[in-house]
């Protein structure tokens, strides 16, 4: 019989896999992950955090989560946002200014369109999610 | 109504030069002449890093990627494939279209950074979500030590940090001595010291659990209770987030006694560094835990047998420690089957320097220079010429153009006299001086040295001196001969990896850049134009208008001249800070 501790990590493991991978599952939920790694934040991550937030709040969207984490290694392109959500693209977008971080909220997640000029391409596949992908 | 397809366009600066700027333009026209710009949106996006094959476009949600886009292209891409549902067969990669899924185009493949910028680093739930701890209950519970060990040797994954020694290893080495005595530690090596290479500190910004999973897995197959995490405190962030990390992973019993009520105890402790360079050669990292003053001591016996506090200890580095669990969970073979023959899985380099797409990346061993600088770092701004890409930081050399296609591992590295080191790539174009360069590199070394053995510490120092009179103008010929004399007897001689590989940079520049040294020397010119004593800065009469915005932006007021009449600098009093040549907008300004 496996200890109950690696049972509880097992099952931890189970429920977190389906929230990271497959979010859309859920819809109406909006997944924000902002770059908050040493090169995002001396970018200005921590002030595109704090415009996200506000401008969320302002238009009244409250199924928006925002994840931070650490750097995509786009260093070229920070401080970088990735936005998930249902009926979009996985889109991640870099040199995010304050007016940027507006229009990625008023763009595209309530006007459903790109926003154009800041769209980069992710580095790799997810290896995790996706293990045929990358080799 | 929201799009049903994006069209996406690079706007690279390369391919800007290839002409997307007119396929987004012809896009843009094709979706309001075919009536479908409500459900189609053209996108200007960044480089997708394949410059070489630009104009790209790539249409979503399908992810079809196309390359070589003209405007014919551009008319198929529309009518064939976002009207007529079938993919355009003949603009998408040869001999790639069914057989890998669709972004095979990319050459990177992240092991080590597998979670950086996807999960919160400061939530373990997140980690353990994505295969988290899975490996060290693999190995807990399914695997004997010695099948851990096994398990990497079969991975073939060398040490990250430099000298590329094979992990495995240094596991045996020491899981072999650790029934003869009462204690062995684990140190995981996250002194980051390189010039331009910051791998170790996004790994531990953006996810600390899996340094803790691979020391633990350490632990565990070498026996021992008690590890150390060695950072430099300059890393305040990735500090912080290892902390919470390790707070996180005692709450759910991953750390500290009994993990996973498995019967096995195993905990870490962080020791901050003063940010000495020194500190990342492991004896003089083990003195500087110790308490000790940060100095390297003669090996062996190596720490592996007698290393912290006389205990046998293995000290692997950031990134070798990230893959493991990966290695762990999806087996040794799989890892093996990455790379080259010698040097397996993949490696991170941090790209900075005169390139494009700066940042990291990882990709498989045996990917070509060429692929990194110009398919994925998007090349020279500028549309500067590639001079050379220095590897291996302060101990590593200088790589030109003419290897640019040598596949990258430790022993091909080697062989064109750079190394590994950590991974830092620092690009080069025509404007770097490769003497300034290397006496950057040398007072570098100078600097960091500890002092304690004379080669280094004098032989050093003597490299510098040339070099800085070489700089100056005043270098003679003997004294590249005295580099060279310098050089091996300090490689032979000093105590340690920082002595013995720091005239590295000199002789793989005096072996490929000779011509520049003789120009300093004999011509006393400096071709980049950056050693400020060999160059001068003149006025073209021809070219000159008088607009006067190089006298009034002259720091030391010695540019003269009449409105409309060409000015003159005064070549006593110029300093050469180089303002008047950036700040003319007619070229006059030139360097000689």
């Amino acid at each position: 019989m496996a200890p109950n501790r690696l049972e509880e990590l097992n099952r931890l493991r189970e429920e977190k896999s389906m929230e990271l991978h497959d979010p859309k599952g859920n819809d109406g939920e909006i997944e924000i992950r902002i770059g908050m790694g040493s090169s995002g934040i001396a970018s200005g991550a921590r002030d595109i955090l704090r415009v996200l937030n506000d401008t969320l709040k302002d238009r009244g969207i409250t199924k928006a989560l925002i994840r931070q984490t650490g750097s995509l290694g786009l260093d070229y392109a920070e401080p970088t946002v990735e936005v998930r959500m249902h009926g979009m693209p996985d889109t991640i977008y870099g040199r995010v200014t304050p007016e940027v971080a507006q229009q990625i909220v008023d763009r595209h997640i309530l006007g459903r369109e790109l926003v154009c000029g800041h769209v980069f391409d992710r580095p790799a596949p997810d290896m995790v999610k996706e293990p045929n992908h990358a080799l | 109504m929201p799009y049903k397809n994006f069209c996406l366009v690079c706007s690279g600066n390369q391919c800007e030069s290839g002409k997307s700027d007119e396929i987004y333009r012809e896009l843009k026209r094709l979706v309001m002449d075919r009536r479908v710009s409500q459900e189609v949106q053209i996108v200007k996006t960044g480089c997708f890093g394949f410059c070489s094959k630009g104009p790209i476009v790539k249409v979503l949600p399908d992810e079809t990627f196309y390359v070589e886009v003209d405007a014919e292209g551009a008319r198929a891409i529309m009518d064939e494939h976002i009207l007529g549902g079938k993919e355009v067969q003949r603009l998408m990669l040869k001999g790639e279209e069914h057989k890998k899924p669709s972004r095979f185009y990319q050459k990177q493949v992240r092991i080590a950074l597998r979670n950086c910028g996807v999960i919160n680093p400061g939530e373990i739930s997140e980690y353990i979500g994505r295969d988290g701890y899975a490996a060290l209950s693999m190995a807990l519970f399914e695997m004997t030590p010695l099948e851990v060990i096994e398990e990497l040797k079969k991975s073939g994954l060398r040490g990250r940090g430099g000298a590329g020694f094979p992990t495995w290893q240094k596991w045996k080495f020491t899981h072999d001595v650790k029934d003869k005595t009462d204690e062995v530690f684990i140190v995981c090596n996250a002194d980051e010291g390189d010039p331009g290479a910051y791998m170790d500190r996004s790994i531990l910004e953006g996810d600390p659990q899996s340094i803790l999973e691979a020391m633990a897995i350490a632990g565990y197959a070498c026996g021992s209770r008690m590890g150390y995490i060695y950072i430099r405190a300059e890393y305040p962030l990735a500090i912080e987030r290892l902390y919470t990390a390790m707070d996180q992973a005692r709450e759910h019993g991953l750390l500290g006694k009994n993990i996973l009520d498995s019967g096995f105890d195993f905990d870490i402790e962080i020791r901050l560094g003063a940010g000495a360079f020194v500190c990342g050669e492991e004896t003089a990292l083990i003195a500087s835990i110790e308490g000790e003053r940060g100095m390297p001591r003669p090996r062996p016996p190596f720490p592996a047998t007698r290393g912290l506090w006389g205990k046998p200890t293995v000290i692997n580095n950031v990134e070798t420690l990230a893959s493991i669990p990966k290695i762990i969970l999806r087996g040794g073979d799989w890892f093996a089957k990455i790379g080259t023959e010698k040097s397996k899985g993949t490696k991170v380099f941090a790209l900075t320097g005169k390139i494009s797409n700066s940042g990291l990346v990882e990709v498989p061993m045996g990917t070509t220079l060429r692929e990194i600088i110009f398919d994925i770092g998007g090349g020279i701004p500028g549309g500067k010429a590639f001079k050379a890409v220095q590897t291996g930081g302060p101990s590593g050399g200088v790589i030109t153009a003419e290897h640019l296609d040598t596949p990258i591992d430790y022993e091909n590295l080697v062989a064109l006299g750079s190394m590994m080191g950590s991974g830092g790539m620092i690009v080069m174009d025509e404007d770097d001086c490769i003497v300034d360069v290397t006496k950057f590199y040398l007072d570098f070394s100078v600097d960091e040295s500890c002092g304690k053995c004379a080669p280094c510490r004098i032989g050093g120092r003597k490299m510098y001196n040339i070099l800085d009179k070489i700089t100056k103008g005043q270098g003679t010929l003997e004294d590249i001969q005295h580099l060279k004399a310098l050089a091996v007897p300090m490689q032979k001689a000093s105590l340690c990896g920082l002595g013995q590989a720091a005239p590295n940079p000199v002789l793989s520049t005096l072996r490929y850049f000779e011509a520049e040294y003789l120009a300093h020397i004999e011509d006393k010119r400096c071709p980049a134009g950056v050693c400020k004593a060999l160059v001068t800065y003149t006025i073209n009469p021809d070219l000159c208008i008088g607009c006067t915005v190089c006298s009034r932006k002259c720091p030391n007021n010695c540019i003269t001249g009449k409105r409309k009449k060409p000015h003159v600098i005064d070549q006593e009093c110029c300093i050469k800070c180089g303002i008047c040549y950036e700040g003319c907008k007619f070229g006059a300004v030139e360097i000689a």
